[in-house]
């Protein structure tokens, strides 16, 4: 390296981009990274369930039921019909995070539509979407989300839809209060006065600005959405057997509790460790992409 | 005051006609059909449309919902398809039993939300504080449902300290100590969740009012660290305690559901989750009504409480 290269990189700091510098505030957040590492790690070990997993996942084996863990290639155990616990996780994993994110994921596009117009337009627009949203608001979560469930069909679709349903009055409260915060400052005002339409104003001005928070506020909802979700298959209204997530396999467990405890405990360690693992990394989020917030929380 | 919490009930009134809506439109637009539960699946298609006539469901919709919602205002919620019997004679009852398990859940959660989470406050970064923080960040990310089962695991089925289930009715022979003992794990189950996130709320907010200069002149007075702590602290620190210990008693009803059914308890939340599966339509709706009413007059009742507390908080 010449004197040169030297002397420009010493006077001009490193360029970073937005995502950089948020990806060093997360990263800095050890408990955010270490439950990224573990969220990672359960994905793949989900995505992957046929190729490692030991055994069968519906397979009953009569000779094999309720081992305790630790015996006979039964790393954790198996439940009352002989399946192997540790590949029912495996598997069960994929149900588990689908319905956690996935409902997340739609009701938070929802809400984007719904909030951003009733924080942007105002007036009737607002009124019509927030009052309607409302009634909604008037169920607690978790009933209203088993009411939808139990009137359809069981099944994971039913939990998607039934999830996605209740989500959206809540995110789009925080979408709407996001944007009404962004369509305050002068520089949408300036865009307007520069002759940009109100759908680019929205996209190109409104949308980046009043993200950060909703993100955050989604990627926690993921946690506690694969514990509501979880309920619902433990009440037999999602995934139908053999196909099994967490909560159903907390529920099947439930017969054998005193004899194979197991059954029950580990799956529930899953949604527990899951959903904190979604929490500290929304946490870590909202460090990264939401100073403000993050001094906010801190202080009170 | 009077006046304005004349205005919030009457702005509860639209909440609940556009939920009533929902509630209708959702059973209206579910697969299956009321006439099936009715008359089973050996039934002619002749008879099913014989029924559906009877009971007006060819009528338009709008017909049928005013009909519907007529009804209920006059009290009449319908007839269980299950049991035949008036709605209402089904879901009260359960009604009220949810509300002892409630109300002896939300008290254990507000317990031990002031009393740990004022501790951990007084005593911020220490290891209390630390190790109590960390466990209400776990419980906080535990299925109910859950939590019911390993307390059953540990104190009916190991240590048989208390019944896992049996509870039949408020009146039995067992009197009020039957009672208390058939109550204990539900409502710890039940209670955990809530107590976590108020605990969460009172150290924070707590910190906060102490971190303010009334408190460091009340300090400099010399006035027992007790008495600023319950007292002057306290009081200032209440109204979002407040807020989100009355959206609690709301999850708590929906964690309830899950405990009244590990439990077996004679709830509503019961109720409803077997009027699903049996697809009793009317109770499901009665049911989901009023939890309903009962949630949002809760929440009515804590802005007015606010309001009391704090002058500057206007109830509208």
């Amino acid at each position: 390296m010449t004197d040169e290269t030297l002397a420009t990189a010493s006077t001009a700091p490193p360029r970073r981009s937005r995502l950089a510098v948020a990806w060093l505030a997360f990263a800095r957040d050890r408990a955010a990274l270490v439950s990224l590492i573990f969220l990672a790690i359960v994905l793949l070990a989900a995505i992957f369930a046929p190729y490692i997993s030991p055994h069968d996942p519906f397979e009953a084996e009569r000779l094999a039921r309720n081992k305790p863990p630790l015996t006979d290639g039964y790393w954790l155990g198996s439940d009352s019909n002989g399946r192997d616990i540790l590949t029912r996780l495996f598997y069960g994993g994929r149900i588990s995070l689908l319905v956690g994110f996935l409902p997340t994921l739609i009701a938070t596009l929802i809400s984007l539509v719904l909030g951003l117009l009733a924080g942007y337009f105002g007036r009737w627009v607002d009124q019509v979407i927030m009052r309607t949203l409302d009634a909604l608001f008037a169920v607690p979560l978790v009933l209203l989300a088993i009411a939808i469930a139990g009137v359809l069909q069981p099944g994971v679709f039913t939990v998607t839809v039934a999830i996605t349903v209740v989500l959206v009055p809540y995110i789009s409260r925080i979408v709407r209060t996001s944007t009404l915060g962004v369509t305050a400052q002068p520089y949408i005002e300036a865009a307007r006065a520069g002759g940009a339409g109100e759908a680019a104003i929205i996209l190109r001005y409104v949308l980046p600005n009043m993200i950060s928070p909703v993100i955050v506020y989604a990627t926690t909802l993921v946690g506690l959405m694969i514990v509501v979700g979880s309920g619902l298959s433990f009440l037999g209204l999602g995934a139908q057997p053999p196909a099994a997530d967490w909560g159903t396999m907390v529920s099947d467990g439930r017969v054998v509790l005193k004899k194979a405890p197991h059954a029950t405990i580990f799956p529930g360690v899953m949604i527990v460790l899951v959903a904190l693992a979604f929490n500290f990394v929304g946490d870590g989020l909202r460090d990264a992409l939401d100073p403000k917030a993050g001094a906010r929380r801190s202080s009170g | 005051m009077l006046r304005q919490i004349i205005t919030r009930l009457l702005a509860v009134v639209p909440i609940l006609f556009g939920l009533s809506i929902f509630v209708f439109l959702l059973v209206h637009f579910a697969p299956g059909d009321v006439t099936d539960a009715l008359l089973g699946p050996m039934a002619t298609e002749e008879a099913k449309q014989k029924l559906r006539e009877a009971m007006g469901l060819d009528r338009p919709l709008v017909v049928q919902y005013a009909k519907w919602i007529g009804a209920i205002l006059q009290g009449d919620f319908g007839t269980s398809v299950h049991t035949q019997r008036s709605v209402i004679e089904v879901v009260l009852p359960r009604f009220g039993n949810t509300v002892i398990l409630a109300l002896a859940s939300f008290l254990l959660a507000l317990m031990i939300g002031f009393f740990v989470g004022m501790y951990a406050a007084s005593k911020s970064y220490s290891t209390f504080d630390r190790i109590s923080m960390s466990i209400t960040l776990v419980v906080g990310s535990t299925p109910p449902y859950w939590l019911a089962l390993l307390l059953v695991l540990a104190f009916a089925l190991e240590f048989r300290w208390f019944p896992a289930t049996g509870m039949r009715s408020i009146t039995g022979d067992g009197g009020a100590l039957d009672v208390a003992r058939h109550l204990v794990l539900p409502a710890i189950a039940t209670a955990a969740g809530p107590a976590a996130i108020i605990t969460r709320m009172v150290r924070s907010s707590m910190l906060e009012v102490l971190g303010q200069g009334y408190i460091r002149v009340a300090r400099s007075k010399g006035i027992a660290r007790r008495t600023i702590l319950w007292k002057h602290a306290l009081r200032n620190a209440l109204p979002p305690i407040a807020t989100i210990s009355g959206l609690q008693l709301g999850f708590l009803l929906g964690g309830a559901l899950f405990t009244e059914v590990v439990f077996a308890w004679p709830g509503l939340g019961n109720q409803l989750y077997y009027s699903i599966v049996a697809r009793d339509v009317p109770v499901v709706q009665a049911s989901i009504l009023v939890i309903a009413l009962a949630f949002v007059l809760v929440n009515l009742a804590i802005d007015i409480f606010n309001a009391t507390l704090d002058p500057r908080v206007r109830v509208v």
